[in-house]
C-alpha cells in the first residue's frame, strides 16, 4: 500500500504546530497502525530527520497508551485502540491525517503525545478503596451479586485512553470520570466511599479544565472498551444522591 | 448544597433539566389552551379570561397568573444563565478543533445552543406581541385574545417568526427531554428507547399543536 499521512508535528510544548506530509511506501495491509507509524519514522531516522512521537505501550489494546485521532475520529474508523487498528481499514493511495486529542486538560508535550496526567488526579481523587493491606481476603466472605459483579466488571475494562475526551466537541471527561465511579460505587467493597467518591472526582474532573457533557454521545461511539453512555447516566444519579446525603448531613 | 450544585457541571445541568422540565410542563398546558381557537371566539376568550381567576375565591384577581409566570421567569433566567455558563467552560475546554472535520452528532444535538438563543428571542417577541401588545401587527385589543390571534397571524412575518420558532422548540425538546432524563439520572439501557419516543412524541405534538393555530388563520378555518 502506499499512503499519504498528514501528521500534527509540534516541536514541543510551547511551539506552534502544523500538519507535515509525508509519504509511505511498502505497507502491508497486516500492518499495524502503529506498525505503520515505526516505518514512516525508521525512514525519516535514515535520512537524519526528526522521527514523529507518539504514544504507545502494550500494542495489544489494553494499556490504553495509544492515543491518535485519525481522520477526526479518535483510534481511527474501527471501535478499537489505535494499536489494534490495522491498515487493511485503509485503501491503498489514501489520504490520512493524523492528530494529537484536543482538549484543554490535554496539553500537546510533542508532536501526537499530549499530557494526559489529569486523568490520574481524577483517580487519586477518589478512585480507589479503603482495605487493610495484607493477604488476600477469603472470596466468599463478601458475595457480590452477578448483575453488579458485571455491571462493574464493564466499567472496569475503562482503560484511560481519553478517546472519549477527544471525541467530545466539550473536551469532557465525563465517560472516563462514570466508568472510574460505577465501577466501584457498585460493589460493597467500594461502599465506604461511595458519596465521597462520586463528589471528589467529578469535582477534580472540572477543576483540571474538561468541558460539561452535552450527551452527543460521541465518546460512547468513540471508546474502544465499549463503555456505554448510559454510565454518565448512572454517575449523575450518583451525584444527585451524593449530594442530597451531603445536604442532610 | 446549592453552592455545591451550581458550581459543578454536573449540578448545573441539573438545573438546566429541572428548569428545561419546569417550562415543558408549561408548554403542554399552553398548548392545550390554544387549541381552544378552533372552537369560536367564545370559548377561547372565555379560558383566557379564566386564566386571570384560577384559584379564586382562595387566590385573588390574577394571583395564580403571576405565580405561574414568576416560576416561569425565574426557570428560563436559571436555563439561559446555566447555558451561558456551561457553553462558555465547553469552548474553553476544546480551544482546538481537529484539522480533519467530519460531521458530528444529530441536527437536534448540535442546533441547542442556537436554537436556545433563538428561543429566547422569540420568547421576548412573543410576549410584546400577545402579552404586551406593543409590536402586534394592526390594532392590539386588550382582553380580546381571540381577534389579537387573528389580526397577528394576518401578517406574514408573525406567521413566518411564529412558525420558524416552532420548529426551533421542536428541535430543542427532542434532544432537551432526553437530555434531562440522562441528566437527572432517570435514563438506563432498557428505557432509553422509550425516552427517546417520549422526546420525538412530545417534540412533534407541540410543534403540531401549536403551528397549527397559525396555520388555522392563514387557512381561514379561525377568522
Amino acid at each position: 500500500m502506499k499512503l499519504t499521512l498528514r501528521v500534527w508535528r509540534q516541536k514541543n510544548a510551547g511551539a506552534e504546530g502544523h500538519m507535515s506530509t509525508y509519504e509511505v511506501d511498502g505497507i502491508s495491509p497486516d500492518m499495524s497502525f502503529l506498525e505503520m507509524l515505526d516505518t514512516l519514522n525508521e525512514r525519516l531516522i535514515l535520512q537524519g530527520e526528526e522521527p514523529v512521537a507518539f504514544d504507545h505501550d502494550c500494542r495489544e489494546g489494553i494499556c490504553g497508551a495509544c492515543s491518535l485521532v485519525i481522520n477526526g475520529e479518535a483510534h481511527g474508523p474501527e471501535r478499537t485502540t489505535t494499536c489494534q487498528l490495522h491498515m487493511r481499514s485503509f485503501e491503498d493511495g489514501d489520504v490520512i491525517d493524523v492528530e494529537p486529542w484536543r482538549a484543554a486538560a490535554f496539553p500537546v508535550i510533542k508532536d501526537l503525545v499530549v499530557d494526559r496526567s489529569a486523568f490520574d488526579r481524577i483517580i487519586q481523587a477518589g478512585g480507589y478503596i479503603t482495605a487493610p493491606t495484607g493477604s488476600a481476603p477469603e472470596a466468599h466472605a463478601t458475595p457480590v451479586p452477578k448483575a453488579d459483579a458485571d455491571y462493574a466488571f464493564e466499567h472496569a475494562e475503562c482503560i484511560g485512553c481519553g478517546a472519549c475526551v477527544a471525541a467530545c466537541p466539550n473536551g469532557a471527561a465525563m465517560l472516563f470520570t462514570s466508568a472510574k465511579v460505577n465501577h466501584l460505587n457498585v460493589l460493597p467493597q467500594g461502599a465506604p466511599e461511595r458519596e465521597t467518591r462520586v463528589l471528589d472526582m467529578v469535582a477534580q474532573m472540572d477543576a483540571e479544565g474538561f468541558g460539561g457533557c452535552t450527551l452527543t454521545g460521541e465518546c460512547a461511539t468513540a471508546c474502544p472498551k465499549g463503555i456505554p453512555l448510559t454510565s454518565i447516566t448512572h454517575m449523575n444519579k450518583e451525584w444527585l444522591r451524593a449530594t442530597r446525603k451531603a445536604a442532610r448531613r | 448544597m446549592a453552592r455545591t450544585v451550581w458550581d459543578s457541571t454536573v449540578g448545573k445541568k441539573a438545573v438546566m433539566a429541572v428548569s428545561g422540565l419546569i417550562m415543558l410542563l408549561y408548554l403542554i398546558a399552553h398548548m392545550i389552551g390554544n387549541l381552544k381557537i378552533f372552537f369560536g371566539a367564545g370559548e377561547f376568550d372565555h379560558y383566557a379570561h379564566w386564566l386571570r381567576t384560577v384559584g379564586e375565591p382562595f387566590m385573588h384577581y390574577e394571583w395564580t397568573l403571576w405565580l405561574i409566570r414568576v416560576v416561569l421567569a425565574a426557570a428560563v433566567v436559571a436555563h439561559a444563565v446555566s447555558a451561558y455558563q456551561l457553553s462558555r467552560l465547553d469552548l474553553r475546554a476544546r480551544p482546538r478543533t481537529y484539522v480533519h472535520k467530519r460531521p458530528r452528532a444529530g441536527y437536534a444535538t448540535r442546533t441547542m445552543r442556537w436554537g436556545g438563543v433563538i428561543l429566547g428571542l422569540f420568547l421576548v417577541w412573543h410576549l410584546l406581541d400577545l402579552t404586551a401588545g406593543t409590536v402586534h401587527p394592526g390594532t392590539f385589543r386588550p382582553g380580546h385574545p381571540y381577534r389579537n390571534v387573528v389580526s397577528d397571524f394576518s401578517h406574514w412575518y408573525s406567521n413566518v417568526v411564529y412558525i420558524a420558532a416552532m420548529l426551533a422548540l421542536g428541535l430543542h425538546i427532542r434532544h432537551g427531554f432526553w437530555s434531562a432524563a440522562q441528566t437527572l439520572g432517570a435514563g438506563s439501557r432498557t428505557r432509553d428507547r422509550a425516552l427517546k419516543t417520549v422526546a420525538n412524541v412530545l417534540a412533534l405534538l407541540l410543534t403540531a399543536g401549536f403551528v397549527a393555530v397559525p396555520v388555522g388563520v392563514m387557512t381561514g378555518v379561525v377568522s
